[in-house]
């Protein structure tokens, strides 16, 4: 999409505002942030500030009411239902706080997921799968249903199900949330490497001041507006 | 095709719900099999009728008998190009239950007027040689394991032998097969000359003629002039195609057709619940997995087709197995029920509406709950499991 240390997410201006009955509520208010090709960037600030809103609207999941999203120089906002599926499918990869794995599908089965809307042949579906389970370490366990994995793994294979596509993008929303402490620092070594080693562009809302500390940047957001953020 | 694992195993998710749903199915299409054939026996006799052909019988009743001799004067009538007479006999093999048509006839007049039924030159020749000589459908010659050769005693509680003995005899002389398929071979067809001479009653009469016209537009026209030419006389006649007579008689069970179109209406419009109710459940219950698909890149149509797929797939499958247990059921019912409802069969225009009733059903039952699905917002969904 773009070379290293280009800016990769431009929000501009962004306000999103939700109606409840004759309400409106000011999630996020004329917020502009970039991130860089191969950053990972966490995301922090309490409960309501616009965190996963931010996010959703970066990955393509919601609509700003004003300003614009352009990522790798092309703005989605604009796109419409269909063209904004196909291009999630084609440049993000998310994690979610509760894996949310299909449990009627074995890991191999979660993984190929986003694959389904490929051209890839079933042969190809199953190598490009094994690869991502190999890469979060769960090679030996792609039989494996979700209720036979633990929390740690059920995240692992959900990060394999985001990167199994090669997106230009990992949204994570609270990845460690629902770990415990050393299945969270492992999930955070494995996101950390995926952006080291595979220069992986990672956004990351978390609550963890611990967990920020992995990234490569922090900003901090309160009532809907970006407060500051860290040097690297 | 390839989403082909994903619609299945969604299915497998809820095994006993799904099971149920499917055995649901199941059930009414096997009904709707079993009704339709039972209708088939009962009017598909009106499919099998010829509109060259006219009934005419006593204007009071069936059961009122006509003279012989009206035979000469039916032929004269312009229009009419030949005339033969039946008359029911309701002969009796052995016990009461062993029933079925049997007809005193004209041999060379019946084969003409039906060339429907096949019957070999050298068994049309016996039977014209034979005064006893009966011809009887290949339906009938199983049911009884009866063979060319064989004599079979009737009795008639209607037309008694005149004699020491009131039990008639037959010589079995013929078999013949149908040529369409329903048509009933359970028939038992025999010289109607050595009936009159040997009845002790009624000679000189006939139940009915079957009239053979030269049109079958001019068939209102010949009708009512065969009509016209018996007004006022002793016997006055009721003449109406063949087509007519035939749905009029199964109209005496009542209007078939509707009772079996209620029934089965009531019990889709049930089944419809049911799966609809499936199908409604299953996408609530994972609106979250439906969320993630979504965030992941399935389109809203894409989803859509998914959960209808999913609904076509139950559909399919009940309805499949089941119109494919009507069709073994029908097969295996259809010699004991050959007294009764001798056209007893599933015809493939029934197969080819069921057909067309699992896609709407599975159309119909899935449409709302996929509709909510294709709706949902992506950030929603992912919420309310968190």
């Amino acid at each position: 999409m773009s070379n290293n240390h280009e800016v990769l997410v431009d929000v501009q201006g962004v306000d999103r505002v939700f109606r409840r009955g004759s309400e409106e509520i000011h999630v996020l208010q004329k917020l502009d942030l970039q991130v860089r090709q191969g950053e990972f960037l966490a995301l922090m600030g309490p409960s309501g500030s616009g965190k996963s809103t931010l996010l959703n609207l970066i990955g393509g999941l919601d609509r700003p009411s004003n300003g614009s999203v352009a990522i790798g120089g092309e703005r989605i906002d604009g796109l419409n239902d269909r063209q904004l599926a196909a291009w999630r499918a084609r440049h993000i990869g998310l994690v979610f706080q509760f894996y949310n794995l299909l449990p009627v599908l074995n890991a191999q089965r979660n993984v190929e997921l986003p694959l389904l809307l490929t051209s890839l042949s079933a042969t190809q579906r199953r190598e490009h799968a094994a690869a991502a389970l190999d890469i979060v370490g769960l090679k030996d366990r792609n039989t494996s249903f979700p209720t036979q994995l633990s929390g740690g793994e059920q995240q692992r294979v959900g990060i394999a199900r985001a990167i199994v596509t090669d997106p230009t993008i990992l949204l994570c929303d609270e990845p460690t949330g629902d770990l415990d402490q050393k299945s969270g620092d492992e999930i955070l070594s494995l996101l950390q490497a995926l952006n080291r080693e595979q220069g992986k562009t990672i956004i990351m809302v978390t609550h963890d001041p611990h967990a920020s500390h992995r990234a490569s940047r922090t900003v901090y957001l309160n009532k809907g507006r970006l407060l500051a953020e860290n040097p690297e | 095709m390839k989403f082909a694992g994903l619609i299945w195993s969604n299915l497998k998710r809820r095994r006993l719900r799904t099971a149920l749903t499917v055995l649901s199915v199941l059930i009414a299409f096997l009904l709707f099999g079993f009704l339709g054939a039972i209708k088939q026996a009962l009017v598909g006799g009106v499919d099998l009728t010829d509109a060259n052909r006219l009934i005419v019988r006593h204007r009071v009743s069936i059961i009122q008998t006509l003279p012989v001799s009206y035979m000469n004067r039916i032929t004269r009538i312009p229009g009419v190009v030949s005339v033969t007479p039946f008359t029911w006999f309701n002969g009796i093999y052995q016990d009461p239950k062993n029933f079925f048509g049997s007809f005193p006839v004209d041999p060379a007049g019946l084969l003409d007027m039906f060339p429907e039924f096949s019957l070999p030159a050298e068994q049309r020749k016996a039977w014209a040689e034979t005064r006893t000589g009966a011809v009887i459908g290949r339906g009938l010659a199983d049911r009884f394991g009866w063979k060319i050769g064989d004599r079979i005693p009737l009795n008639s509680p209607i037309w008694p032998k005149a004699g020491s003995s009131e039990t008639w005899e037959f010589d079995v002389v013929g078999i013949y097969d149908a040529g369409k398929k329903g048509a009933d071979t359970s028939g038992f067809y025999f010289r109607y000359d050595y009936f009159d001479e040997a009845r002790q009653r009624g000679k000189g009469s006939i139940g009915w003629y079957t009239v053979r016209i030269d049109s079958p537009a001019n068939s209102a026209t010949v009708a009512k002039a065969i009509d016209a030419e018996f007004l006022n006389s002793p016997a006055e006649t009721k003449s109406e195609s063949e087509g007519a007579f035939a749905q009029g008689f199964a109209q005496q069970f009542g209007d078939i057709a509707a009772i079996v179109l209620a029934i089965l209406a009531a019990v889709f419009f049930t089944i419809l619940l049911v799966a609809g109710n499936t199908m409604a459940q299953s996408v609530r219950e994972r609106t979250n997995e439906l969320g993630v698909l979504k965030a992941i890149g399935f389109s809203n149509e894409r989803v859509l087709a998914v959960i209808l797929a999913e609904s076509f797939l139950i559909a399919a499958l009940g309805g499949g197995l089941g119109l494919g247990l009507a069709v073994m059921l029908v097969a295996a019912f259809a010699p004991s029920l050959a007294t009764y409802l001798p056209g007893f069969f599933l015809p493939p225009g029934q197969l080819a509406i069921g057909a067309v009733l699992i896609v709407v059903l599975g159309f119909v039952a899935g449409i709302l709950p996929a509709l909510t699905a294709m709706r949902l917002r992506i950030a929603e969904a992912l919420r309310r499991s968190a």
